[in-house]
């Protein structure tokens, strides 16, 4: 592997957001949050704290959950990016965010965006067995308006828990 | 902010070629405390970031009694292997008590050794008084409002805290960490990893500019042995440590005959408490035993008005734990 170096403001970047390859042209100090939103227009992935303490910019690199504000767009080189954007499929909602619906997962929203990007994630990882840990595995994503039981309920459900 | 190049460098030797010939040039992993750090508090300001994580530095392997771990595997990921809930859980605890999922799949364990010694004074570029930022400006923090900041290792020059939950089992385990130089190779035992602050604190641990760690070896805890990581905090999850305690015992008819015991939340480096150990070596397994450990792991402390509550939440996390993993009710 060669070893590639770009000048500070002038980053050439190829990764795939939601199946879609893009190029991008950006500076060096451009997170992926950053690049999403302002570059890509694709502003479901939300900038809450910026600092990697609130889990609102949660996205899925690689098929894992990371938070977006912490990485470098740069770093997302041939990488494969899922957002909130890209979880509908066929103009059919992703069953976590139907859940959200059915529970009333959310007050002002958001946060929204982060917790199912995060639930997602979750269900896939098969940390789901209690509430006790659905809670302790959806730490990472804070919600202000307090929906936790709802965002819980949620969760369960599709984990196939029912309503406990 | 300041700007900074992007490099990513084709495999180890350059990486450490590039780091090494530049002293405003810093590796790049996981990045969850580096661009914190960088970007968002402008507390550092490299000129070139050496982005690390493509290298092939990412493999678990065992070989006999000793875990092999790449610097670039990530937190869940090691949480994950089966060897390590087997034979090391206190460490698949320590690893999941840490930060929230979301960092864990991004935040690398040479990262997390490396992760800075740190507190919320050092973090506020607007406070003059930080010897680590600025060495020789004194200490805000031991003069004013201090909670999350360490009472062992500590003096007025600086009392921030090493915050890792993983490095509390390392340390007890005498893990070994593997560094890469650019001229050659070396081992350095955990426990003598990190440096003392002393006056200064910018100095946190032997590595030389540009060095990279590049695995670390951890050695299995035997057979029989029984562990666990004990991790108090102001909230249920996904919060530092006030206080934390990793021990692993081997009990033979009610007598400790091996020990090993560690403090997080509390040191400026992840603290081993030899003299904790001393005491519970050959002794009965009994709460006397474990008060008399306790307190001589925190017979030094160094505390201000904010943290004096600490030294006896750590003795109590101490002693919890070693009820716990004992199994000799309180």
């Amino acid at each position: 592997m060669e070893t590639t170096h770009f000048a500070g403001a002038d980053i050439d970047l190829a990764l795939r957001v939601n199946g879609c390859p893009r190029r991008l042209h950006l500076d060096s100090r451009v997170t992926l949050l950053d690049a999403l939103r302002e570059d890509l227009g694709l502003t479901g992935t939300k900038k809450g704290c910026d600092q990697g303490a609130c889990g609102a910019c949660t996205v899925l690199l690689d098929g894992k959950r990371v938070l977006s504000c912490l990485t470098l767009a740069a770093q997302c080189e041939g990488l494969d990016v899922t957002t909130i954007e890209g979880l509908a499929q066929d103009g059919q909602l992703h069953p976590v965010q139907e859940a959200f619906i059915r529970h009333d997962g959310f007050q002002c929203g958001y946060c929204t965006p982060g917790q199912i990007v995060s639930a997602v994630a979750l269900l896939q990882e098969g940390r789901t067995g209690s509430d006790e840990e659905i809670r302790e595995f959806m730490s990472g994503n804070l919600c202000r308006c307090g929906a936790y039981p709802n965002i819980v309920a949620a969760i369960r459900e599709i984990a196939g828990r029912g309503s406990e | 902010m300041h700007p900074f190049e992007y490099v990513r460098p084709g495999d180890v030797a350059a990486a450490v070629a590039l780091v090494s010939a530049d002293p405003k040039a810093e590796y790049l992993a996981g990045g969850t405390t580096e661009l914190d750090l960088v970007l968002k508090d402008g507390v550092l300001e490299p000129d070139r970031l050496v982005d690390i994580t493509r290298l092939p530095l990412r493999g678990i392997t065992r070989a006999e009694n000793t875990l092999r771990v790449g610097a670039l595997v990530t937190m869940n990921e090691l949480a994950a292997d089966p060897t390590v809930s087997e034979r090391l859980p206190f460490v698949r605890e320590a690893l999941l008590a840490g930060a929230s999922p979301q960092l864990r799949n991004m935040a690398t364990i040479g990262g997390n050794l490396l992760q800075r010694t740190r507190c919320r004074y050092f973090r506020d570029t607007t406070v003059p008084a930080c010897n680590k930022r600025s060495p020789g400006s004194g200490c805000a923090a031991a003069r004013g409002p201090a909670r999350m900041h360490a009472i062992l290792g500590a003096s007025d020059h600086c009392i921030a805290l090493h915050a890792s939950d993983l490095c509390v089992p390392l340390v007890a385990l005498d893990t070994v960490v593997d560094i890469q130089g650019v001229d050659g190779s070396r081992s350095v035992p955990l426990t003598q990893f990190y440096v003392l602050p002393g006056e200064r604190p910018d100095i946190e641990n032997v590595l030389q500019h540009g060095e990279l760690i590049t695995q670390i070896r951890i050695p299995l805890l035997p057979v029989g042995t029984r562990s666990g990581y004990l991790k108090v905090r102001d909230r249920a999850s996904y919060e530092f440590a006030l206080t934390s305690a990793a021990t692993a015992l081997l009990i033979e008819d009610g007598t400790i005959v091996r020990a090993r015991l560690a403090l997080g939340g509390v040191g400026t480096i992840p603290w081993r408490a030899l003299e904790a150990e001393e005491i519970l070596h050959g002794a009965p397994a009994t709460g006397r035993t474990f008060r008399a450990a306790a307190q001589a792991a925190l017979a030094d402390p160094f505390t201000v008005a904010g943290t004096a509550f600490k030294v006896e939440l750590a003795e109590r996390t101490i002693v919890r734990i070693l009820h716990t993993v004992s199994g000799v009710r309180p």
